[in-house]
């Protein structure tokens, strides 16, 4: 990127006090994600030993408790309790295992297939290019969210069904990019050497090709971690997604609307939740892509 | 392609349990439902079902919706203004915001404004589109009393769901315009526009921002789509009377041809928008020309 006007007042694009906000931000940043996506994932781990209460607790008779540092709150249930009495806290500790769980699963269950499809359809072209890449036409050409509510509605909403949807949701993006990738790299010098010296075509493809078009899909599949997980709060918050008594962040949301002008701890707490998780996972993923790949400007 | 999404949504539908069963009353006889089986074509081969509903479909008939008993077409058309509504409303909400959120950005590039920018276009992609309006409810109409929690009315009524719907995309396209402007900025001819002296605003403005919108329709298009899938949500949170409420009430009263019509009609309109968008790119670059 060759430099603007740098002498330019206006268009300057470094002050003293600017570059050193910006190296702050950018700095502080990655730590936060780290921080954020470590801890999301000790929580889920240890969940059962460190959340206060049973999160399916009920007791009737401390319903709706306002969180502790409020009048009527107590140190019992540092977060409040819901419309059945079940400690808030609780329930988003263990919810953050069915978020986390559906988030790597779906992209670790997707994102191969879709990397080999996109790879095989990239290098060989022809005929099974050509479906490949109709296949995943059609399906970008819903929203995904709609396809998704639809299968949920039509299976019937279960943990296993909206890993399921979401990972044949996935696929697409990977095949896409794995498929750019091949096109641009079949051509090049150090393929054809390893043609010509005899190498297979799947070894070709898995040997040479693959670990050159790695860095940007481990990209995209962080960011991917991050969607999936707004994606099942989503179908769980419309009541798609993971069913009750299990505790998730959508569902949470989803009960605790009905009591937004009594009590909003209900419905704060767990969307906060989402939103650091997703946070923390897409400052990582940012961070991953200056460092592995900078030229993907923007994903 | 549209052949694709009938295909994929008519057999999407059809995963599921048998809709006699769910119909009809518990105390109904086998023969009751048999008959009910035979009068909707459920009866027949899936792909003589198919044939059938691709036949009526080219006709504008996409059957009748189980629950109302009426026509499901019209009951989609008539919800499609209100969404229409909504989405355009986030859509102007998204560019007002994003596009010279993201060209400062671009043109201040690496200081404490565009950090920050980004560091909000980063906040804003990760917030749950339904938790948004949970929290705007939450502010603006259960603590403040500004504006209605739900319905849909006059402008009023419009803001909240507006607001949470446009944020989704506000971050995205702020990201979009910078990363073109950036690339724009760095070319040959906008050294020589700064080198022959104009100022700044005629070069950010004419020569840069102008070739920076191409990529930026693109994703307009693309953004409708995620826009009409968004309001599926959003359109339930405020209880707005759009077609993404209608397709989630549809699904849970397993009500399929309402179900088939409404994302039928959604992915059509996506692919609408998207010939749209490809027509606009004539108009805004000479240079594209439809052979």
């Amino acid at each position: 990127m060759p430099p603007t006007r740098a002498d330019a007042a206006p268009l300057s694009p470094r002050s003293g006090l600017g570059r050193l906000l910006s190296a702050l931000v950018r700095k502080r940043v990655r730590a936060a994600g780290l921080v954020i996506v470590t801890l999301n994932v000790v929580v889920a781990l240890l969940a059962p030993a460190i959340s206060p209460h049973d999160p399916l607790d009920q007791d009737v008779a401390r319903r709706l408790l306002p969180p502790a540092w409020l009048a009527g709150g107590g140190p019992e249930h540092l977060l409040g309790t819901d419309q059945l009495g079940r400690d808030i806290l609780s329930r988003i500790i263990h919810g953050s295992r069915v978020s986390l769980l559906i988030g790597l699963l779906s992209v670790l269950l997707s994102l191969p297939v879709g990397v080999c499809l996109g790879l095989l359809a990239g290098y060989f072209t022809g005929r099974l290019d050509d479906i490949t890449m109709r296949i995943a036409d059609v399906q970008l050409a819903f929203p995904f969210i709609l396809l998704a509510i639809t299968i949920a509605g039509v299976l019937g909403p279960s943990l296993r069904n909206v890993i399921l949807i979401l990972a044949v949701g996935g696929w697409v993006i990977y095949a896409r990019l794995a498929r750019g990738q091949v096109l641009s790299l079949r051509e090049k010098e150090f393929i054809e050497a390893a043609r010509s010296l005899g190498g297979g075509s799947f070894r070709i493809l898995f040997r040479h090709v693959l670990p050159n078009v790695a860095s940007p899909i481990i990209v995209v599949g962080t960011f991917a971690v991050a969607q999936m997980i707004l994606l099942e709060s989503s179908l769980s918050f419309l009541g798609l997604g993971v069913q009750p008594p299990t505790p998730s962040w959508g569902g949470m949301l989803n009960d605790g609307r009905a009591y937004i002008t009594v009590a909003w701890w209900l419905t704060t707490f767990p969307g906060a939740a989402i939103m650091l998780t997703v946070l923390g996972i897409n400052f990582v993923g940012d961070w991953l892509r200056d460092l592995l790949d900078p030229r993907l400007q923007s994903v | 392609m549209v052949v694709g999404v009938s295909l994929v949504v008519f057999f999407v539908i059809r995963l599921g349990g048998d809709p006699a069963f769910l119909l009809l009353s518990a105390d109904a006889t086998e023969s009751d439902r048999a008959r009910f089986a035979h009068e909707q074509g459920f009866d027949r081969p899936i792909h003589v079902q198919y044939a059938v509903f691709v036949q009526r479909a080219l006709q504008g008939d996409l059957g009748r919706s189980l629950r109302y008993r009426q026509p499901a077409l019209p009951l989609v058309l008539e919800r499609l203004p209100a969404t229409m509504e909504l989405a355009f409303a986030a859509l102007v909400v998204s560019l007002i915001v994003a596009i010279p959120a993201g060209v400062i950005s671009a043109v201040r590039r690496d200081t404490a404004y565009d950090n920050l920018t980004m560091l909000g276009a980063l906040f804003g992609q990760s917030m749950p589109v339904f938790w948004l309006g949970i929290m705007l409810i939450l502010v603006f109409s259960v603590r403040l009393e500004l504006l209605p929690t739900s319905g849909r009315g006059g402008f009023a009524h419009l803001i909240l769901p507006a607001l949470t719907l446009g944020l989704y995309s506000t971050a995205r396209v702020t990201r979009l315009v910078r990363a073109g402007m950036l690339d724009v900025i760095g070319q040959d001819y906008i050294r020589t526009a700064w080198a022959k002296g104009l100022p700044d605003r005629r070069v950010i403005f004419k020569h840069a921002l102008r070739n920076t919108l191409i990529p930026v329709i693109t994703i307009i298009g693309l953004e409708l789509g995620t826009l009409l899938g968004g309001a599926v949500i959003t359109e339930t949170v405020f209880a707005w009377p759009g077609m993404g409420r209608l397709a989630v009430t549809a699904i849970f009263q397993r009500d399929y041809p309402l179900v088939q019509a409404t994302v039928l009609v959604t992915a059509l309109l996506f692919v609408l928008s998207n010939l749209l968008v490809d027509l606009l790119y004539g108009w805004l670059d000479p240079r594209i020309r439809y052979t």
